[in-house]
């Protein structure tokens, strides 16, 4: 099969922590040619924190970094020091896209705003993903994923309604990317048919809020603030995550028509309460929904749930176990099937795991390669793209440069 | 509108599995088609309804998630059917669907089919597990593959079951969009061959892509869902924390990245009168807090409880925001639509419902598209709403065809 869907496709990336590496990584791994510009005065924070391998600190040696920076090339340049800046204007020259994830308006004051970079390349597609975007008052505020997943409407959404929210983590993180890869492919088309470049302001924010869009109508037009349900539906009962049998076992089970109780009930063997005409339909279940979700557990209590969701979906019902790490990666027969995590070896991790692309394509493959090590292309770079000498390396290591 | 897609044409037959996939590229300007069983799609089920009346015109679930999109409806298991599908994929880009693996097959229209009648149509299924494997048939509300993919194990409170998201599905807003990439790789690699393909998402995957198991492939650890710890320094602390309207998030942090975080909050205090002697008297440089202990944690909460008890969300997110404090608001709905940085931003669309005799404030496009801006300009189609568009200005079917077509239950 072919691979390399986007070769050609030339991207300068000033991206770090998460949201950023991870859209060029879409990217990356379907052929696109990434440049990530980093430096040792200003490494990309999944360099230098843990988890590291066996726990050794080291820029080529972080779990996080070399899995969502698979495919790409690194050069080290500090762009704290005027020449720095003018040989990353240069590669912006180079590029079709240029990506970045700052606060907003940090590009600017380094002056590579789009206005600027328009002047470099008038078709350039720039990508900003800041967390608020590059305008209006909340522009330049500081935040990680988890207060964003508190901004945007999830954490509040998600827990248990008798108690404070659950933590959600970084949830909003991984929202973003999927936005920023769409967006860029969608403008490189546009750029292909008009020849025009445009400046992709995305605010994490605003692709945040459109995930929850029904739950703002609901207040728009109803005037309803949405709060928290639990693992419950409201059309469906039981609907949850029930206790199996081990230490921290899950398996979660949907049973949304009263056809579906039916073989419910026959799986777990008809016990006798199971029968009781409380619980025959829909309306009697979700009015006796506490007692349903009690007894459902005693029942899953003594059951493997990998048994309990076999059980349930040959039977037609919806189950499926609350996976961890060690369940994805060792065990789960749908991920090994498609391959899911894709064995690389970067230097310095030894076998090692990426992610693979949530689709497959009938047509192309995708190529993946191990992340790159701190300033491995810096060398290709200067001289192949940038027609530089040893010499003017040399220089530039001298002056502190390149990094 | 132009957006970035404006000369595209995309089918959607999806459900609430795929249905954010077609929204996507509606918002960017594509002609996006909705394709919906005669009476209308079961998608108008779900809830929230407008003002409460659960009538399929009336699903904000619906409206939400099919913005900018025309709708027809068509039975596509009639024979009739199927041959105006086949007449309306000729001028396709894109079709989309989400019914489980093998149905469209079985209509005669996967994408073996659909590429003879238009080799450069490009076909994208978003179905839970993909269209092979041990899991395919696996069936899925949401919760399923939001367990599956990992995300929801360390969920939640130590003392109760892991936790999803309430209301809709999660996974399947994920899934959807990337829908929306792969469909777009496709058209890439369309300018280069000519032709269109296939594309099969899996939406457990695309949920996995938040959930990497670092820790089990590193060092064998599992995430747990546990008690608030403070930055690995094994302390109990709180991060939501109770204010006169609600929750703000908010955590003290030491060290020289942390000084610049805790500083300018016990400045804050000072200013209100509020800090005690010990927040005063903290070297945030070089405060060791695994050293300091949990009762050094206990005496940093106690005034600042306090403090946020006497201010609301939006006055303690204003005060961080003029200091650049990490301190966030527990957003409700209500707090976002009333988000100075959102109508900053122009970001709120009102949109029309004539048949409503209202107007409904929508969440703007999901990308500000500087040179080529995008737009929420229709909303949701009515049940059969472009029929006559479709069918009679485009297609040529007559009025005495349109109506034994109706008749018959095809459209």
């Amino acid at each position: 099969m072919r691979t390399k869907l986007l070769e050609g496709v030339k991207i300068c990336d000033f991206c770090w922590v998460w949201v950023g590496p991870m859209t060029t990584k879409t990217l990356a791994d379907q052929g696109a040619e990434v440049i990530k510009i980093e430096g040792k005065s200003r490494p990309d924070v999944w360099r230098v924190s843990p988890p590291f391998k066996d726990n050794v600190v080291g820029y080529n040696r972080g779990g996080v970094f070399n899995v969502i920076n698979t495919s790409k090339k690194s050069i080290t340049l500090n762009l704290a020091k005027p020449k720095g800046l003018e040989i990353a204007k240069r590669l912006v020259a180079w590029a079709d896209v240029v990506t970045e994830n700052f606060a907003g308006g940090a590009m600017a004051k380094m002056g590579l705003g789009f206005e600027e970079l328009k002047k470099i390349k008038p078709d350039i597609i720039m990508l900003s993903a800041a967390m608020m975007g590059q305008s209006g008052p909340y522009t330049n505020m500081p935040g990680f994923g988890a207060q964003l997943t508190a901004l945007t409407g999830f954490t509040w959404v998600g827990g248990w309604p008798d108690r404070e929210p659950a933590d959600l983590g970084h949830y909003t993180d991984f929202i973003a990317p999927r936005y920023n890869a769409l967006a860029i492919l969608a403008a490189l088309d546009y750029r292909r048919r008009t020849g025009k470049g445009v400046h992709l302001d995305m605010a994490q924010f605003e692709g945040c809020v459109n995930f929850i869009a029904p739950m703002i109508l609901d207040y728009t037009a109803n005037k309803r603030i949405d709060g928290r349900m639990g693992n419950r539906s409201p059309h469906a009962a039981p609907h949850g995550a029930f206790r199996c049998l081990g230490d921290e076992r899950w398996c979660v089970i949907a049973v949304l028509t009263d056809k579906e109780w039916k073989s419910f009930r026959r799986v777990i063997g008809n016990p006798p309460w199971a029968k009781a005409s409380r619980f025959a339909t829909l309306m009697g279940r979700k009015q006796n929904e506490d007692e349903l979700e009690k007894l459902v557990e005693t029942w899953t209590i003594s059951q493997p749930p990998e048994k309990v969701m076999a059980l349930m979906q040959a039977a037609g019902v919806a189950a499926g176990v609350v996976q961890d790490g060690e369940d994805m990666f060792e065990h789960d027969p749908q991920l090994k099937h498609r391959n899911y995590f894709p064995e690389i070896e970067p230097p310095e991790m030894g076998k090692y795991f990426t992610v693979a692309p949530p689709y497959k394509l009938s047509k192309v493959g995708y190529e993946i390669r191990p992340a790159p090590l701190m300033g491995e292309h810096n060398e290709h770079v200067f001289k192949q793209i940038l027609g530089m000498s040893d010499d003017d390396i040399a220089d530039l290591i001298a002056d502190g440069v390149v990094e | 509108m132009e957006g970035l897609l404006g000369p595209y044409r995309v089918l959607d037959l999806t459900d609430e599995k795929g249905i954010f996939c077609g929204k996507l590229l509606a918002d960017l300007g594509a002609d996006v088609i909705k394709v919906e069983r005669p009476g209308g799609d079961p998608v108008r089920n779900l809830g929230p309804f407008y003002h409460d009346e659960p009538d399929p015109e009336k699903s904000l679930f619906w409206f939400a998630f099919n913005t900018n999109k025309r709708g027809i409806t068509l039975n596509i298991e009639s024979a009739d059917g199927q041959a105006i599908f086949k007449r309306l994929v000729k001028t396709a880009d894109f079709v989309l669907e989400s019914f489980p693996p093998g149905y469209m097959d079985k209509l005669g229209l996967g994408y073996r089919s659909l590429e003879k009648i238009n080799k450069g149509v490009i076909m994208v299924s978003v179905t839970p597990f993909g269209q092979t494997g041990p899991h395919s048939d696996y069936k899925d509300p949401g919760i399923v593959t939001w367990a599956m993919c990992g995300f929801m194990n360390s969920r939640g409170d130590a003392d109760r079951a892991p936790i999803q998201i309430s209301h809709h599905a999660q996974t399947f807003v994920a899934g959807g969009i990337e829908g929306g990439v792969g469909a777009m790789l496709a058209l890439f690699d369309r300018w280069k061959t000519g032709e269109g393909q296939y594309v099969d998402v899996s939406i457990q995957e695309a949920g996995g892509r938040g959930s990497p198991p670092f820790g089990w492939v590193l060092g064998r650890t599992k995430g747990r869902r546990e008690l608030r710890i403070l930055g690995g320094a094994g302390l109990r602390t709180q991060y939501l924390w109770p204010c006169k309207d609600g929750l703000v998030m908010w955590f003290y942090a030491a060290g020289s990245q942390g000084s610049r975080r805790s500083q300018p909050m016990v400045q804050w205090m000072e200013e209100e009168g509020v800090a005690n002697e010990y927040l005063k008297g903290i070297d945030w440089d070089n405060l060791d807090l695994r050293e300091a202990g949990q009762q050094a944690v206990d005496k940093m909460a106690e005034p600042t409880a306090r403090f946020f008890m006497t201010k609301t969300k939006a006055e303690l997110f204003a005060g961080a925001v003029k200091r650049r404090l990490l301190l966030y608001p527990v957003s409700t709905t209500e707090d976002i639509v009333n988000s100075p940085q959102l109508a900053a931003r122009g970001f709120w669309k009102k949109v029309e419902h004539p048949e409503l005799s209202a107007s409904i404030t929508y969440p703007g496009p999901f990308a500000n598209v500087i040179g080529q801006p995008l737009d929420i300009a229709r909303r949701a189609p009515l049940i059969g709403e472009h029929n006559e568009e479709i069918y009679q200005k485009e297609l040529g079917l007559t009025t005495e065809q349109l109506i034994a077509l109706k008749q018959a239950g095809i459209i």
